[in-house]
Formats: structure tokens, C-alpha cells, sequence
């Protein structure tokens, strides 16, 4: 499996450390709304196709990355600098 | 506050340092193993959108012009440099002493300069069958239009960080960890037994 690092180019998986679902939005610090915190450590789309996620090129520039991979066939669709915070919209 | 002379450094690598032709060298040596010892190796980051204003200016201080891209460098000489990650950037050069010529140039605004001068090993190898060899340890293209004349790239062999330039169509530096510098050369040192290596 290859991932296209937007900086490094096309590098093996094994540089790369996945760092979990990129759909979830992250309340902010000082919020005190339980079910959105809970929505945030707990739910998960868990689809079967195509899926936001974000990794980070551990094992060479660093930078944090939203990828769009396809859980059944592995295929990375799309991968973008995770700075921004823009979602990566996934095909489907 | 004067300026005190630097006690000299050790080389980690020297227990396993020997110059002189190892391994299958009977039909020629096919690579040469160096340690390359520069004074100054610095780590530049620049803050978000800063990253041009860092570029110039490295082009002031050291007079290397470094191309604006990703992995993008310039190897001339006494100084080498090259981008490593989004806005960051290894600096190399022979002589000591260089951080001391950004002072006041990065400001707090614009980025950070580090020291690492004490904490990387600067390991060459130069020859026919440096590509073939480097290919044994990083997961990346080495072939030249692939991997450009001082162009950088960051990746890793068995999870160990290493930075890598190329300094010369048939050459590569490669930046490891100080206190893994001796286990990446001895594997280095075997890697390159098959086409036979000298150590200079
Ligand atoms: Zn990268």
C-alpha cells in the first residue's frame, strides 16, 4: 500500500502512522455538552468503501495528513495536508 | 561574552571506523564510505507562510539558494541544504560556528533555528553502485530524475529516522541520529560488502 505524501511523494505505509477517523469534530476544550464529547470518543461511521481518515508521515516529513482510503480495497483516493482543517471530501 | 574553542569532537563512529578497501573489492571497489564530519548541521523551521521569507533569508547567511519545492536543495562545497518537510530545512556546513551567523536574522516571528550539530552523524558514499546499495535500506526512488541533484528527502530503514541528499549524480549524505550512527554504519558496511567498499 502506497500513500501519496503531498510533500514526499509516493512512500510505503510502513512510514506512516494511522492516527484515526477524520470525520469526528472535536468540541471545543471548554464545552460541557456530554453527548457531543461522547459522539466524539465513541462514534464511528465504520463504513465499508471510502473513508476520511487522518495519518501522519511518521517516518518522514511528519506532517499530518487527510487521507481518503477505500476500506475494502485499500485504494487511497485522495491525500491533503491536514493544516486547514478543510475535511477531504470522499467520493461517494 | 569571547567566543571558547569547542572541545574537539569524537566520532561515534570510530570503534568501527577502518579506512582501506573491504569486502569483494578483488574485481574493484563499487562504493567509498566516508564520514563526513561538517562543523554545523542546523534544522530551520518557519512558521506558516513564512517559509519564503526563510528561504532568502538561508540565501543571505550562506549564500546557498535553495529552490522553493518540496525536497528541493543545493549542494556546492563547504555548504549544502535542503527542504525536509513543509517549511523546514537541514543546513550543512564544514566549518563551525554557522548558527551563530543567523542570530538576529530568524526572528521569533518568522521561525526557529536548532542546533544539531552535536546530534547528527554525516555519513557519504560515492560510487557506481550507491543507488543499488541505498536501495537495500530506504523504501524510496534513488534513480536521478526520481531523486535530483541536491534534492532532500526524509524517510527512515527499520523505523530509525535519516535525512538524505544527493550531492553528486552517483553520491548520497545521509543524516542519522548521532547515538544510531554507529549501528546504521555497520550496516551500511555490510550492505555494500557484495560490491566491495572502501573506507576513506
Ligand atoms: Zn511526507
Amino acid at each position: 500500500m502506497l500513500i501519496t505524501c503531498p510533500y514526499c511523494g509516493p512512500r510505503d505505509v510502513i512510514e506512516f502512522t494511522y492516527q484515526g477517523d477524520g470525520n469526528r469534530e472535536r468540541p471545543q476544550p471548554a464545552s460541557q455538552d456530554l453527548d457531543a464529547w461522547n459522539a466524539y470518543v465513541y462514534d464511528r461511521l465504520n463504513p465499508a468503501g471510502d473513508h476520511n481518515e487522518i495519518w501522519q508521515h511518521s517516518g518522514g516529513c511528519r506532517a499530518h495528513l487527510r487521507v481518503v482510503r477505500n476500506t475494502i480495497t485499500h485504494e487511497i483516493l485522495s491525500t491533503a495536508f491536514a493544516r486547514g482543517g478543510h475535511k477531504t471530501e470522499s467520493r461517494s | 561574552m569571547a567566543e571558547q574553542p569547542l572541545p574537539e569532537r569524537q566520532s561515534p563512529l570510530e570503534p568501527d571506523y577502518h579506512p582501506g578497501s573491504h569486502g569483494n573489492f578483488e574485481h574493484g571497489v563499487d562504493v567509498i564510505l566516508s564520514e563526513m564530519r561538517p562543523g554545523t548541521i542546523l534544522q530551520l523551521a518557519a512558521w506558516p507562510g513564512e517559509e519564503k521569507q526563510l528561504i532568502e533569508i538561508i540565501g543571505k547567511v550562506t549564500g546557498l539558494a535553495l529552490p522553493d519545492g518540496a525536497g528541493g536543495g543545493v549542494s556546492s562545497g563547504a555548504r549544502a541544504g535542503f527542504g525536509f518537510a513543509p517549511g523546514k530545512f537541514t543546513v550543512v556546513d564544514e566549518a563551525e560556528g554557522l548558527a551563530a551567523a543567523f542570530a538576529g536574522a530568524i526572528t521569533p516571528a518568522i521561525g526557529t533555528l536548532t542546533d544539531l550539530s552535536h546530534g547528527r552523524t554525516a555519513i557519504r558514499i560515492a560510487g557506481p553502485k550507491a543507488e543499488w546499495v541505498m536501495a537495500k535500506f530506504f523504501a524510496i526512488d534513488f534513480a536521478l530524475p526520481a531523486f535530483p541533484l541536491g534534492a532532500g528527502r526524509s524517510t527512515n530503514h527499520h523505523d530509525i529516522f535519516a535525512q538524505i541528499q544527493r550531492s553528486g549524480p552517483d553520491q548520497f549524505d545521509i543524516y542519522v541520529f548521532r547515538s544510531f550512527a554507529r549501528s546504521f554504519w555497520k550496516a551500511l558496511c555490510h550492505a555494500s560488502e557484495e560490491v566491495g567498499y572502501e573506507v576513506q
